[in-house]
């Protein structure tokens, strides 16, 4: 009997050490479930935030895509085009259009023989409709004399009316359009005389004064320019750079110390690059201003940081196994590094250099130093005409006035995003294709 | 008597009656030398990893070196290919000669030396390429090829004598790393011997393998020695009785003892060596 | 040994074989000591028991073997340990065969008690106690490594083949005379045989002990002075 006791003691100390151990595996549980739902709760915020920029982006931007279009009768006046009836295409192309506009528009919009009246009519329409009327007269020189319909684009302001962005119940001063605007517009969308098409203006030309005639086509070529510079210099210089620097110099203090400058230069502010790309290319060599080629070379030396180290660290990943197998087959260290440390290093180096060009696409303020914020209504046709760039085109559009910019502006960061999206699934590809391979 | 007073007693007379007949007894003897070291120093920056080695290594015999971890065995085998130059604070002091040749003199090129002297890793590492690239590889860039016939003979002939070509003849495109372990280490050895060195070097070839790879691997050393020197290192004794014929004992930097295989193993002269083998070093 | 195994186990496996030898070797001396005595007193009972007793040293014999056997299959032994291993597996049976001598001794002992003893007996137990010693001190030599005392009994066969010699003469002698003791005298005859033959043993035991300290075997000839199988007497 003397045992029982004891027995019950031990039982006792047994059932409150499982407890306890019971206590602590539950709590472990807990965190770990606590530690979780804080990972989840942070990729949600994320995730959130970046839906409420995008949603916001596109619902700003979709409307740039579509342009509002306005049926005309065009009277091609032979008195005001070809006064002489020569047909001669010279006097054609310098011909008074805009008289033979004016006309059109006295006849179509009623109420606009007076100074006014006829402002308002103008303003209805795109100002370039004088060019579509002699680019169809030279085109067709019989339709001088006759009366076509024509869809000429409405000025931006229609185009805010048609896409509903104007309020029409405000008072008349406070709104950008008229009453007498107002009701010709509203005349016209009762004749069915109203229409909305894609806007391919937006991806055929360059800048412009005028909302429906600005398009994306000459920032989207600068910057393709630019980065063609950009690749060409900142990929073999960093590349080479990070092959001497990781299986060539020898490691003493000269390389640390160049090591901690290029992760320096890492760091430095990207308007820095163009203050010295102001400096030493324009002033100094007298390159030309707002070029692609020097916007590439002062990117290019934004990158070349990005690029080495990136390099570097993709090179560092190659086992060294593979070094020792190739110099104990008795290669040299060059074709060591050409034959078999390069290649496997490919995916890491290409991976860097297309996020160091995305960094390079994105890249705003040294552009500004080296005047490529110009307003230049040109397609570039080379690296050394005028240009500016996707992201300095967001930025003058976003300090534009018009109500019509906005939705530009937002549709050329759409643009901007789609390239950086495409640019790192063609990083992503590269990569699974020379995975596969090796 | 007591063990003590029976050792001091024997030893010294035990110790000179070895030593005479230990550095080389009659089988070793007979063969020329390939390879011999001569006062080998080596320093890591201010670290003295090998003192004052001297080795001669038997021509067509397998010459095996072992020694507790930081020993300086694997060191001693990367100066015979003179793969300790990669490392910058690596220097080495005295002579290594092969076939009567100081490879530390200037007018030997070092990668020709190496192509002389072949080497295997501890960690099988075949080019991440296909198998008959990497059989390739090294005949390519020492211009022993020419056209592709030739190169395939090359390779087919590379792979058989490595025992590897009927289990791979029919994907020798598939990469080198879709192997297993043991076929991975082979096919290194295969690689090796492709550019037909007089020397290979193994570095612990058998560590990272299962038994049953390992013995594939030692049965090819055995069949290799025929045509080649073979110095190997290896953490296992067993291997190194198994398919030596002349065992060094490195210790602290330090070639404390060499001689015949079965003498090493089962009559070392010194206390450090017989320590280490039988598994007694604290 | 001076320094320890990392492998404790092994210590005490090592250690435990050296052990059961030394057991074993005195069970075969205690049988030579009391196959000696029981011949003297002519006492049959105690030859019965050594006979018995021998299953003893079999069963050792067999437990030795397969620790040995145990030690190389899973320690895969390497120089001294090695040499100790090997040297325990081929002493066992040495000592086996001590054994066996023993008994053959109790049963010869057993044969001769019914006959009427005869004279030249005093020579056999001198010769038994120098054997039983023999025996001991290579097994003394074994356990402690000691060169010297192996090769002392090693040398001291020589004198154990002598007094054997001069005994086989002298029975002999004995038995042309008196043609009844032919009987007693053969068995005599034999169990002389049997001593002088633990000797051997003893100088074999000696070699082992040889091999394990030094790592070699012993490349001097035995001190043999047997004469005993070439010996002729004169007939007349």
């Amino acid at each position: 009997m003397t045992d029982i006791p004891a027995n019950d003691a031990t039982n006792d100390a047994e059932a409150r050490t499982r407890t306890r151990e019971a206590a602590l595996i539950r709590k472990r549980y807990r965190a770990e479930r606590r530690f979780r739902m804080y990972g989840l709760a942070a990729i949600l915020a994320a995730l959130g935030m970046l839906t409420v920029l995008l949603v916001s982006i596109v619902s700003a931007g979709l409307p740039a895509f579509t342009t509002t279009q306005i049926a005309l009768d065009l009277n091609f006046d032979a008195g005001d085009i070809d006064p002489g009836g020569s047909r001669d295409p010279a006097k054609l192309a310098s011909a008074n259009y805009r008289g033979a506009l004016l006309k059109s528009l006295r006849a179509e919009f009623p109420g606009s023989e007076t100074r006014q009246g006829r402002r308002d009519a103008l303003n209805m329409i795109s100002n370039n409709v004088p060019f579509v009327m002699r680019d169809m007269v030279l085109a067709d020189p019989f339709i001088i004399g006759t009366t076509q319909r024509v869809w000429v684009k409405s000025s931006a302001d229609i185009d805010q009316l048609a896409k509903g962005s104007i309020d029409r119940t405000l008072p008349e001063s406070d709104r950008r359009v008229d009453n007498r605007q107002l009701a010709w517009f509203e005349k016209l969308e009762r004749e069915e005389r109203i229409r909305t098409v894609f806007n391919s203006t937006f991806f055929t030309t360059a800048d412009s004064r005028e909302p429906e005639q600005a398009g994306i086509l000459g920032a989207v070529i600068g910057s393709a320019l630019t980065l063609i510079i950009t690749l060409l210099l900142s990929f073999p210089v960093g590349v080479m750079a990070a092959v001497y620097l990781e299986e060539f110099a020898p490691k003493n203090r000269w390389t640390d110390l160049i090591e901690v400058n290029i992760n320096n230069l890492a760091a430095v502010p990207s308007i820095v690059f163009g203050l010295l790309g102001l400096a030493v290319f324009l002033n100094f060599f007298g390159l030309p201003r707002s070029a692609p080629v020097v916007g590439g070379m002062v990117l290019a030396l934004m990158t070349l940081p990005t690029i080495i180290i990136a390099s570097r660290a993709a090179l560092k990943a190659v086992p060294p196994s593979i070094r020792e197998a190739a110099l104990g087959m008795g290669a040299s260290r060059l074709q060591t590094v050409t034959h078999h440390v390069l290649p496997l290093a490919m995916p890491g180096i290409l991976t860097g250099t297309i996020i160091g060009m995305a960094q390079a696409l994105g890249e705003t303020a040294p552009l500004l130093m080296i005047g490529m914020v110009a307003f230049i209504v040109d397609v570039p046709g080379g690296f050394t005409d005028p240009a500016t760039v996707l992201p300095v085109q967001i930025f003058l559009w976003a300090d534009a006035p018009e109500r019509a910019f906005v939705e530009r502006t937002s549709a050329a960061i759409m643009v901007l995003l789609t390239f950086l999206i495409m640019m790192n699934l063609f990083a992503v590809l590269l990569r699974k294709k020379f995975e596969r391979r090796w | 008597m007591t063990d003590a007073a029976m050792s001091e007693d024997n030893t010294p007379k035990e110790l000179e009656a070895a030593l005479e007949k230990a550095p080389e007894t009659e089988a070793v003897k007979a063969l020329p030398i390939k390879v011999r070291a001569t006062d080998v120093n080596v320093f890591y920056g201010d670290n003295h990893a090998l003192k004052d080695v001297t080795i001669d290594i038997p021509e067509h015999r397998v010459t095996a070196f072992i020694g507790p971890s930081g020993c300086g065995k694997s060191t001693f085998l990367r100066c015979i290919n003179r793969m300790n130059d990669t490392i910058d604070i690596c220097r080495i002091e005295g002579k290594i000669e092969i076939d009567d040749r100081d490879i530390y003199d200037r007018s030997i090129d070092v990668v020709q030396l190496r192509a002389k002297v072949g080497m295997v890793f501890q960690k099988p590492n075949p080019f991440p390429k296909s198998i008959y690239d990497n059989i390739a590889y090294g005949p390519r860039i020492h211009g022993m090829v020419a056209g592709k016939t030739d190169t395939d003979e090359m390779v087919e002939a590379s792979l058989k004598r490595a025992g590897l070509w009927a289990e791979v003849k029919d994907r020798l495109a598939q990469p080198g790393t879709s192997l297993s372990g043991g076929q991975q280490q082979r096919l290194c050895i295969a690689r090796a011997i492709a550019v037909s060195p007089q020397v290979i070097l193994m570095d612990e070839p058998c560590s990272a393998l299962d038994p049953i790879a390992t013995a594939r691997i030692e049965e090819l050393i055995d069949e290799l020695r025929r045509n080649f020197t073979i110095v190997i290192v290896t953490h296992s004794m067993q291997q190194a009785a198994r398919v030596s014929q002349k065992t060094a004992f490195f210790h602290l930097g330090v070639l404390v003892e060499q001689g015949n295989t079965e003498q090493i193993f089962t009559n070392p002269v010194d206390k450090r060596t017989q320590d280490y083998i039988t598994g007694r070093f604290g | 040994m001076p320094t320890e195994h990392i492998v404790t186990s092994f210590d005490e496996e090592l250690s435990r074989l050296s052990d059961l030898i030394s057991r074993m070797g005195g069970l075969a001396e205690v049988q030579i000591e009391r196959s000696i005595e029981s011949l003297q007193r002519r006492n049959t009972e105690e030859a019965t028991q050594i006979i018995e007793a021998d299953r003893a040293i079999d069963l050792l014999q067999t437990e030795i073997e397969e620790l040995a056997i145990q030690m190389i299959a899973r320690r895969q032994p390497l120089a001294t340990d090695l040499r100790a291993t090997v040297a325990g597996l081929k002493i066992a049976p040495h000592i086996e065969r001590i054994g066996d001598y023993a008994k053959n001794i109790a049963r010869r002992t057993i044969a001769l008690n019914q006959h009427p003893p005869v004279k030249p007996m005093f020579t056999i137990p001198r010769m038994g106690r120098m054997a039983r010693t023999m025996v001991q001190d290579v097994l003394d030599a074994f356990s402690n490594h000691d060169l010297a005392k192996a090769r002392a009994v090693w040398e001291r066969d020589a004198e154990l083949d002598d007094m054997y010699d001069s005994l086989f003469r002298v029975l002999l002698t004995y038995m042309m005379e008196d043609p009844r003791s032919i009987t007693s005298c053969t068995h005599l005859l034999f169990v002389a045989r049997n001593i002088e033959r633990i000797g051997d043993i003893a100088t074999n035991i000696a070699e082992l002990v040889h091999y394990q300290v030094e790592g070699e075997a012993m490349t001097e000839d035995r001190p043999k002075t047997d004469q005993a199988s070439i010996t002729v007497l004169d007939s007349n």
